[in-house]
């Protein structure tokens, strides 16, 4: 069991809380991301977990067991970091072999394990080679299997993916997804990538500024954001935001832009029950809009084309709604030019209206 | 007329990665793109057609006119950085109007002139403020608008975006194109960034160990690939590759991999005429396939699920086939069991047929 529990966790740095009356709750066998910006909180979390800082407030339980005043090697975790540490003067084997020769393990069972361990990161074929001889993706797996080999409760990762180049990564993601359900260990995972937090996580925890905005499946994170902060972080190109009042006209309810009034009466409870002001921001995403020549739906308004990006197997048109863009994603063969005068059309379920003073999603 | 024309040209001495038997031209109010990887000698051509390098042969043609004799400044160009060079004491409007002040421009053309491009580019509530008081993507904009105050013939830029987070390089991207529209003037853009090259460029010329290997739209580019390296260099996730042979029996041919056989009996004088031995390698595009639960008519291969990568608006399905991982793009959520059998259905006109001696493309 290596449940792995924070609760009420704070850190102080100077007059800077970095980290502010954190609550997260990680199951066992789950691939977690801590989710956020540089500065929100997300590496102090994870070192504050490994033992390598310490909070000023609230508690740390692995399993059942209250970690704060244990160090860093009694927790029985294992730490990845963005810049892999090997030894340089030691080949693959020995690299891999380390940890457990400083454990003492009998010759044996050391060669066994580093074997295994080989084999599940496909480095057997590479055991003689020293580091320098190593590609970077080579060397983030021999770095990932010195840490898995001793086996530890939980696995703390930091970025262990960021410096290396864009085709790798998208490679390097799977198999580290992969090869966290064949481990069935609890792995925590920092990054600010968004895109690796939604590929390879079971839950996303999404930080700002020291805080938890939103921890939950990254389908819901995508789909149901509570905020404006997460609505505008997941995603790319972004959610699309537009400024409107929630105007009442001859018992209608308007989402008016100033540009465009989109008849939002059929949400009228929920919007005036849940909105503190009429000031919203209006929010969909790229994928979500249909661009049509005429108009179709009840939730359609006007654009024109500023420019178009074809990006091979997708389009994304860039259109000017009064001073706003508007991204657009349209199918490759999709025909438009500058200055076209289209019509985008949300479908009901798929936008959001957000509360422009609490940032919060209304709907 | 600012075409720009570089014939034969070569440069191999110096310590910059050579270039050989540059032959490339960027029509008048053209948006070219040298599209490579680092250290493939893209910014040696930048600078061969900015004046800072001297060509070893050929020669380079801005208009009618042969430059290889004329200075930078001569050449009428203006060049943009990866890194900007603002001066760090000087106001934003001082920035942008110290390159007409040096050219001894009146103050009131110089003062309209700054009033024009800080329009342009968004940046006219900035002009009373210090480069340190910029936003990274204001900076980028500011050194732009150095470039463009002095209406030069011909833009030339060396990896803009690449220090700017993902969220700005995407918004800026767009930005960038609809201003090159609005110049109307000639601009050769270096990137190693492909999705910045096909959403930007009018044609690309993607450069591998120091020579133009592809030269066409982006379109083009991502359709007909004419080599290995430029199937699997442009797009993301990569080109999926299987070694195969061409295989006879009773009468059909057949591209036989490890975990596959298709029937390409209608193909195959084709494929044989411009084959060089018998081996083969087939790609097609990850979202070129289809995912079925059941084996499906027409062509296919049959695979078990590695892992599923949720992305939000689609997902990466990850399916091994035989030693092969290949990676297949689907719209929506996803849900499929890790070790599921499922068959990837694709159409003929979907297949890249690449000759593995010659890495050429062939089909």
């Amino acid at each position: 069991m290596a449940r792995v529990t924070v609760k009420n966790l704070t850190k102080r740095f100077g007059k800077i809380t970095a980290v502010n009356r954190l609550n997260l709750d990680v199951e066992d066998k789950r691939f977690v991301c801590l989710l956020g910006p540089s500065g929100c909180g997300k590496t102090t979390t994870l070192r504050m977990i490994a033992g390598l800082e310490v909070p000023d407030e609230g508690e740390i339980y692995i399993g059942d067991e209250l970690v704060n005043d244990l160090t860093p090697a009694e927790r029985d975790i294992a730490m990845v970091f963005q810049f892999y540490a090997l030894y340089p003067t030691l080949n693959v084997y020995d690299n891999l072999a380390f940890p457990l020769r400083a454990q003492k393990t009998p010759r044996e069972e050391v060669d066994k394990r580093v074997r295994e361990v080989a084999e599940i990161l496909g480095l057997s074929s590479i055991l003689h080679l020293k580091p320098d001889q190593l590609t970077p993706g080579e060397s983030q797996r021999v770095a990932i299997g010195r840490a898995i080999i001793r086996r530890p409760r939980v696995y703390l990762l930091d970025e262990p993916l960021t410096n290396l180049d864009a085709k790798l990564r998208a490679r390097m993601r799977a198999e580290l997804k992969r090869l966290q359900k064949e481990l069935g260990q609890t792995a925590i995972y920092v990054t600010h990538d968004q895109l690796e937090a939604m590929t390879m996580a079971d839950k996303i925890a999404v930080m700002n500024q020291g805080v938890l905005q939103q921890y939950d499946t990254p389908d819901n994170i995508y789909n149901h954001p509570e905020n404006l902060f997460v609505a505008g972080f997941i995603g790319s190109p972004s959610m699309n935001f537009i400024e409107c009042t929630l105007t009442e006209k001859d018992n209608l309810l308007y989402l008016d832009s100033g540009e465009f009034q989109l008849d939002v009466s059929e949400l009228r409870e929920i919007l005036l029950g849940g909105a503190k002001e009429k000031e919203v921001i209006l929010g969909f995403r790229p994928e979500n809009i249909t661009v049509e020549a005429k108009p179709t739906g009840r939730y359609s308004l006007q654009g024109e084309v500023y420019v178009v990006e074809p990006l091979g197997d997708q389009t994304i048109l860039d259109f000017k709604v009064g001073g706003d863009i508007v991204k657009a994603i349209v199918p490759p063969d999709f025909k438009a030019d500058i200055g076209d005068k289209l019509w985008l059309t949300l479908s009901k379920d798929k936008f959001h209206v957000i509360d422009k003073k609490t940032e919060k999603v209304i709907v | 007329m600012a075409e720009v024309k570089l014939s034969k040209v070569s440069k191999a001495t110096g310590v910059l990665c050579p270039v050989f038997d540059i032959d490339l031209k960027a029509a008048d109010k053209e948006f070219l793109t040298l599209l490579a990887p680092s250290g493939s000698g893209k910014s040696t051509i930048l600078r061969l057609i900015a004046g800072l390098e001297v060509p070893d042969e050929g020669e380079i043609y801005i208009g009618d006119e042969l430059v290889n004799d004329l200075t930078p400044a001569e050449r009428d160009i203006a060049m943009v950085f990866q890194t900007y060079a603002l001066y760090p004491h000087l106001t934003v409007y001082r920035n942008l109007s110290s390159p007409l002040e040096a050219k001894n421009t009146p103050k009131d053309e110089i003062d309209s002139r700054v009033k024009e491009v800080a329009e342009i580019l968004g940046i006219t509530p900035l002009l009373e403020k210090y480069p340190t008081q910029l936003s990274g993507g204001e900076m980028q904009r500011v050194a732009i608008g150095r470039a463009i105050i002095r209406r030069p013939r011909v833009y030339l830029l060396d990896e803009p975006l690449t220090n700017l987070d993902a969220k700005l390089r995407v918004h800026m991207r767009a930005e960038l194109k609809r201003l090159q529209k609005e110049l109307g003037q000639t601009m050769i853009y270096a990137t190693h960034d492909e999705l910045e090259a096909l959403s930007m460029s009018d044609k690309i010329a993607v450069i591998h160990g120091g020579r133009i290997v592809q030269y066409g739209t982006p379109m083009d580019v991502f359709q007909h690939p004419k080599n290995l390296f430029v199937a699997t260099f442009v797009g993301t996730p990569s080109m999926n590759l299987f070694d195969c042979s061409l295989v006879e029996k009773e009468g059909h041919t057949y591209l036989e991999g490890e975990a596959f056989s298709i029937d390409v009996s209608d193909l195959a004088s084709l494929i044989r005429s411009r084959l060089s031995n018998s081996e083969l390698i087939l790609g097609i595009r990850p979202n070129d396939f289809e995912v079925h639960r059941e084996k499906p008519p027409g062509d296919h291969m049959e695979g078990e699920v590695y892992v599923v990568e949720p992305m939000g608006a689609s997902a990466i399905v990850d399916v091994k086939i035989g030693s092969v991982l290949a990676k297949v793009k689907v719209p929506g959520s996803y849900s499929l069991d890790i070790g599921s059998r499922v068959w990837l259905a694709f159409s003929r006109d979907k297949m890249h047929i690449f000759d593995k001696n010659t890495r050429e493309a062939i089909l």
